[in-house]
């Protein structure tokens, strides 16, 4: 195994990286919610990777061996799978940031920080 | 049916879904449209590195321009196929429209239960 098997992974983990700092700088209850998020994943990303293993499977696309790791479940990379996970949390983790902002949360470092209030809900 | 027919329905699809089938209608807030504008442009980073690379390679039949990946131009948007837009914000949009849907419905039903 080398180093290009893992090109596709480092695009996955640049994703995490970006995203996942900011449950702690704006207080996101997203990670505990586990239930919420697992159903999330299913429901939107779910029909998204159906579609994926069909395109893939009559040929719209394909992914190239020397820079993907050797698994394959159902004929994809297990990155590839990874991707209906990582997506939706990520694109769930901006928008809930997205709405902690607009609702005047701000990072802990941030001068005259105020509180994060737990009710944002309403904040759009 | 071809990834640019598809990638149009997954657009409508998703929209549908927020407005009127959980009615969380993210599609007419500035918040959504704001944590979108970010998604988009990482999406942009992130893809044309799946697509640039040859990580994720597209038969010429399915997409507007043919199976050579460039910059721009030729059906390509940093590399990739200008359909992936389609699918990551059909993508994106029902990931955080079931989250919203699914948050709301535990909100309900703490206050019900409280």
């Amino acid at each position: 195994m080398n180093w290009l098997q893992w090109s596709y992974v480092a695009m996955l983990a640049f994703c995490l990286v970006g995203t996942l700092p900011l449950t702690h700088l704006f207080g996101l209850d997203v990670l505990r919610r586990p239930a919420r998020l697992a159903a999330t994943v299913l429901l939107a990303g779910g029909p998204f990777l159906l579609w994926d293993l069909w395109a893939t499977h009559v040929g719209q696309w394909s992914f190239d061996a020397a820079q993907t790791l050797p698994p394959r479940v159902l004929g994809l990379p297990l990155e590839e799978i990874a991707f209906f996970v990582v997506i939706p949390l990520v694109g769930v983790l901006t928008h809930e940031a997205v709405l902690a902002v607009r609702a005047g949360v701000r990072p802990p470092w941030w001068p005259g920080r105020r509180h994060p209030e737990p009710s944002r809900e309403e904040a759009r | 049916m071809t990834y640019t027919a598809l990638s149009v329905i997954s657009i409508v699809v998703a929209v549908v879904v927020d407005r009127w089938v959980l009615r969380t209608r993210l599609t007419s807030t500035a918040g959504w449209w704001s944590a979108y504008a970010i998604v988009v442009f990482f999406q942009l980073l992130t893809n044309g590195w799946l697509t640039g690379r040859g990580i994720v390679r597209y038969r010429s039949d399915a997409i507007i321009g043919d199976s050579h990946a460039q910059l721009l131009g030729d059906g390509r948007l940093v590399y990739a196929p200008v359909e992936d837009l389609g699918f990551g914000f059909g993508l994106v949009l029902l990931s955080c429209a079931v989250w919203r849907w699914l948050s709301r419905r535990d909100e309900a039903a703490r206050t019900e239960t409280s």
